[in-house]
């Protein structure tokens, strides 16, 4: 009994209060009223699921039924009848060359998530492997004072992920430590807060493509001895800029706005400047500032494929934008798998916030 | 010379063509060791009247003078006992008396301070309550802690505004009693803001009508000539008592209806039905 009281106050503090109604459905403890309750949080949800994906898979095949037909008319009236038969037949029998580049169906995507994991396995043994070879190499060479040998193999689309991670979360550290502070002088300063107005207003709405060109032109200067390569610390700048703001107005807005019996009890007693940000102003302001966080993480992460695709740098951004590039027979179908990891982890990433937010906020009503 | 002294004191509000006076001509004189009752309606500036005297308003003119001196701040020597609590939420009930008692004796070490606090805690009976927040707590009870927090600071004169107002009967009466013994012990100057007569009545040694505002000034003062310990039981009966609660009603009355008759302006209401807004915008759960 206990088991159950704990995941059920877990799921429910990570907002995934289905799962309890879902076990209760296992363990045969449903009762009338948790019927209602399983039928709309969990079939509801699944059923629209099943749906999306046939409606899904009508369109692919109707898109690739428009592509196969174009095609066949254009080999008959450029090449002429035998053209066009052979163009059939190649087409019916699934050759690879001949397949209208088109939307995938479902089926094609989860051919080609299995098909980079695979990839995944076989990169990451010959990594293990060369690891493995050149280690008694890079031993002898660390003692001899030179630089031991990377693996400068191509990374695997689950290194890509890891790496977009490394980037969204460096990005988001910058966010953290120049708008919180900021935030919290601007709140307290009306002076402060009319110098910064103006600026804020102007670069908020700036588009992420133009911050990661003002980055890259203030960042390759400073970094012009370096041989480094420096496409990580621009898209993680750029990251870092664009996802800010929301966090810096927010952040700016509670301190600004705490409660006024809050500081008349401030006041009453007698506290310092500093008793009076960290005891009285920041506490009472923390719900706000996380849903400024919460917001900057989202706005990190959506703006963060854009930014590694212009800035070269590794990440699934570029996976995206390599496979577009590549136009392989599975290139499409990769991408749509691309987005499915882009937006899958953009959901955990906002639970993860919305966890810490109900974790460190005094009020703990749910904040969806 | 006075405890704390109020002379000819205004507070306006606004500017210009928006200005209006609050409080005027407030005069006021409470010696050490008294109970002062200030009586008066809902928005008739009772509120401000005690951010003047506990220094978070300065007034328009007139002076507030405490032991002599004028207030120009705030100070550990008036605590106050606020209206609505304000207990920080995310504060225990341990760390918001904490936090004041740090800051009142900044030279002792944190033992000792976590032994006032405990002991201020003990006096109002919330030891068992000690580690839980104020949402965790009834109205009642926050209340018990505004005042263990405004005691421990050890004030020389403490202020509280409607500190019952919020509660019902039954723990008003209780919080009413404890007050009283703990003032009882030490006989601290005090100051009480009241919109209930008998709760004045019961408690202070003077009431005051605070004839209500705009330009709010005090009205005549009533003595209150009752034994302490008093018995709310026996009060009932007492003929002093009954005088004094009707000269007060009376006057307040008259006051109400003089200011029924001065409002001649007629609104017009806008026919509004407030509309269903829960229903139209409920969502799961």
């Amino acid at each position: 009994m206990k088991a159950s009281i704990t995941l059920g106050k877990v799921t429910n503090f990570l907002g995934l209060g289905f799962f309890s109604t879902l076990k209760n459905l296992f363990t045969g403890k449903l009762e009338k009223e948790d019927f209602k309750v399983l039928l709309r949080k969990t079939i509801v949800p699944l059923a629209s699921i099943v749906l999306f994906i046939g409606l899904w898979h009508l369109g692919a095949k109707s898109l690739y039924n428009i592509e196969a037909k174009f095609k066949i008319e254009k080999a008959l009236k450029d090449q002429g009848q035998t053209a066009a038969d052979a163009l059939k037949a190649c087409i019916a029998s699934g050759e690879s060359t001949c397949q209208p580049n088109t939307l995938p169906s479902p089926a094609q995507v989860w051919e080609s998530y299995k098909s980079l994991l695979r990839d995944h396995h076989i990169i990451s043994a010959d990594k293990a492997a060369f690891i493995e070879k050149t280690a008694v190499l890079n031993a002898k060479r660390i003692a001899a004072g030179k630089a031991a040998i990377t693996y400068t193999g191509r990374p695997s689309f689950v290194d890509q992920i890891f790496r977009s991670l490394q980037t969204v979360f460096a990005g988001f550290l910058l966010a953290l430590l120049i708008a919180v502070p900021l935030g919290i002088f601007i709140g307290l300063s009306p002076t402060l807060k009319s110098a910064f107005n103006w600026f804020i207003q102007i670069f908020k709405p700036v588009s992420p493509v133009v911050w990661y060109l003002l980055v890259f032109m203030i960042v390759k200067t400073l970094l012009i001895d370096s041989n480094e390569d420096s496409s990580f610390t621009i898209s993680f700048i750029s990251v870092g800029f664009c996802s800010m703001w929301a966090t810096l107005v927010n952040t700016a807005m509670g301190v600004s706005t705490v409660d006024k019996d809050y500081i008349n009890v401030a006041k009453v007693l007698k506290l310092g400047t500093f008793q009076k940000i960290f005891k009285v102003v920041l506490p009472s302001s923390l719900p706000l500032i996380f849903t400024g966080l919460k917001i900057t993480l989202s706005v990190a992460w959506m703006v963060l494929i854009a930014i590694e695709l212009l800035a070269q740098s590794p990440g699934l951004g570029l996976f995206v934008w390599e496979e577009f590039q590549n136009g392989a027979n599975d290139s499409n179908a990769k991408i749509i798998v691309a987005m499915f990891v882009i937006g899958i982890i953009g959901f955990l990433l906002d639970r993860l916030m919305l966890t810490i937010q109900n974790w460190v906020s005094f009020d703990k009503t749910d904040a969806i | 010379m006075a405890y704390l002294e109020l002379n000819n004191i205004c507070k306006t509000y606004g500017q210009g063509a928006n200005e209006m006076e609050v409080l005027s001509n407030i005069n006021l004189k409470i010696e050490e060791g008294e109970f002062v009752a200030i009586v008066g309606f809902t928005g008739s500036g009772k509120t401000t009247l005690v951010n003047l005297i506990n220094g978070l308003l300065a007034p328009t003119s007139g002076a507030v003078l405490f032991k002599g001196a004028p207030v120009v701040d705030t100070s550990h020597e008036r605590g106050v006992i606020f209206q609505n609590y304000s207990l920080l939420p995310w504060l225990t009930v341990e760390q918001n008396v904490l936090m004041a008692v740090k800051e009142a004796f900044p030279e002792k070490n944190k033992k000792e301070l976590k032994t006032i606090v405990a002991d201020y805690v003990e006096m109002v009976s919330l030891t068992p309550a000690m580690h839980k927040r104020p949402k965790e707590l009834s109205g009642g009870m926050r209340q018990r802690v505004a005042v263990a927090r405004a005691l421990a600071m050890k004030p020389e004169m403490i202020i509280m505004d409607e500190p019952l107002g919020a509660l019902d009967a039954l723990t008003r009466g209780n919080l009413q009693d404890e007050i009283l013994n703990i003032w009882g012990k030490d006989k601290r100057t005090a100051l009480l803001i009241t919109n209930d007569v008998d709760e004045g009545i019961y408690m202070a040694d003077r009431i005051i009508p605070l004839r209500p505002g705009p330009n709010a000034t005090l009205g005549p003062e009533f003595k209150i000539d009752l034994e302490r310990p008093r018995d709310k039981t026996a009060m009932n009966d007492n003929a002093n008592f009954k005088k004094t609660r009707n000269a007060i009603i009376e006057y307040l009355m008259d006051i109400g209806n003089e200011r029924k008759t001065e409002a001649k302006e007629a609104y017009i209401l806008p026919d509004l039905v407030p509309k269903d807004f829960v229903n139209q915008f409920k969502f799961g759960n």
